[in-house]
């Protein structure tokens, strides 16, 4: 088990260097997540009601999760380097935990701006929104990252990963929207706490297949 | 060590790879030949394990710790350094004393000074050094070369030529070359694809 998480944080470590140095994907996904929020700063009316706000902040949190998955794979397809990844001989899953934990901290830091600017634009958020945010981010990442390795090795793929994730996403807006709007936010955190857990298991075990022949 | 029975690939209707047999003892030195497109690449991802057979049996008899495959692409990330590439495959591939193994194979493959540049400003002929180090670092039992003298320059091919006669004492190696005179001294077979 340890040597299954030093490969995964091995390969965490890498996709956060390779971002550091190459800036390619959490600059256009902070760049994006705020001009999506004055894009809908402008499109609700005046008097838009809480409900109907906090519904966009869950599309631009998808759209901008939809953006990094989009680059999640781009480096090992670009470059070939999936053949070497897979070859080695760690469980291929650990390449899935690391592009889970690279990705969510893309994820994560797009939020920190997001989120206040949100406040700033909308309506304030509390805590339960904040805890809806958190648990979508691991669901979204989970599946996205298996959906954006079977895309990536498609010819279409930038129009394959947002037919494939968005209908698997649907539960995840619910969800949030949900524990934003609902009175007992309780019972939508803990469907999105499921969601994580099933999704996340299934997306962990298939990850080999996906990746393989 | 490697057996192939009727062994064949094809990628939808095109067929990749014709049936082939052969038989890789261990510390044999097998030779694929063949023009463009006879499926020698192929044959090697198959060997690899990154693809299975359309047909035909294929037994590959050692673990996937101890194959080193050297591809058409040198797979290394280009915005890391050459330690940086060789770091994270010591690590996933368990070497031990890795640090050492790697400054040992970058002086021996020349690339020991331009080693914390990113591999995106390297040639082509000093990538191929490179991936030959990363194919090298676990030490594998089985080697899998694909157009090892690929892009290499006249010392780079002298360097080639003197590690696969070192490697061949003690490992086995299955190499595909369109080009095999320089290759033939050190081989134990030749499987010519057409």
């Amino acid at each position: 088990m340890r040597r299954y998480l030093a490969d995964a944080g091995a390969l965490a470590r890498k996709d956060l260097l390779l971002e550091l140095r190459a800036r390619d994907t959490l600059p256009a996904m902070l760049l994006f997540v705020v001009a999506v929020l004055v894009v809908f700063h402008f499109a609700l009316p005046g008097n838009a009601s809480a409900r109907a706000s906090l519904g966009l902040l869950w599309v631009a949190i998808l759209f901008t999760a939809l953006l990094g998955l989009g680059r999640a794979f781009v480096a090992e397809r670009e470059q070939g380097v999936l053949d070497g990844l897979v070859l080695a001989p760690s469980d291929r899953s650990a390449i899935w935990i690391g592009k889970v934990v690279a990705t969510l901290a893309f994820l994560v830091a797009a939020e920190l701006v997001a989120l206040p600017a949100f406040a700033l634009f909308f309506t304030s958020i509390d805590a339960s929104t904040i805890a809806g945010v958190a648990l979508a981010d691991i669901g979204i990442c989970a599946v996205g990252t298996v959906l954006a390795a079977m895309a990536a090795a498609g010819r279409a793929r930038e129009l394959l990963l947002p037919l494939l994730f968005l209908p698997l996403a649907i539960p995840i807006v619910v969800g949030g929207v949900g524990s934003s709007l609902a009175a007992s936010s309780g019972k939508y955190l803990g469907f999105l706490a499921l969601y994580d857990a099933i999704f996340a298991l299934v997306a962990w075990a298939s990850f080999e297949y996906v990746v393989t022949e | 060590m490697i057996r192939a029975r009727g062994v064949a690939r094809r990628f939808g209707d095109k067929r990749a790879l014709e049936p082939v047999d052969f038989d890789l003892e261990p510390h044999g030195f097998l030779v694929v030949t063949g023009p463009n497109g006879s499926g020698k690449t192929t044959l090697l991802r198959l060997c690899a394990g990154l693809l299975v057979p359309t047909a035909g049996e294929l037994s590959v008899d050692i673990e996937r710790a101890q194959v080193g495959y050297l591809a058409h692409e040198p797979l290394v990330y280009r915005e890391l350094t050459a330690i940086e590439n060789l770091d994270l495959y010591g690590r996933l591939y368990r070497v031990p004393e890795r640090r050492e193994r790697i400054g040992m194979l970058l002086e021996r493959f020349g690339l020991w000074e331009v080693r914390n540049e990113r591999t995106g400003a390297y040639s082509r002929g000093m990538l191929q050094r490179l991936a030959l180090c990363r194919t090298l670092l676990h030490d594998p039992q089985l080697l899998i070369l694909d157009e090892p003298a690929n892009a290499l320059d006249a010392e780079g091919e002298e360097l080639l030529e003197r590690e696969l006669a070192e490697l061949r004492r003690g490992q086995t190696l299955l190499v595909a070359s369109h080009a095999p005179e320089r290759l033939e001294r050190f081989a134990t077979g030749r499987l010519a694809l057409a």
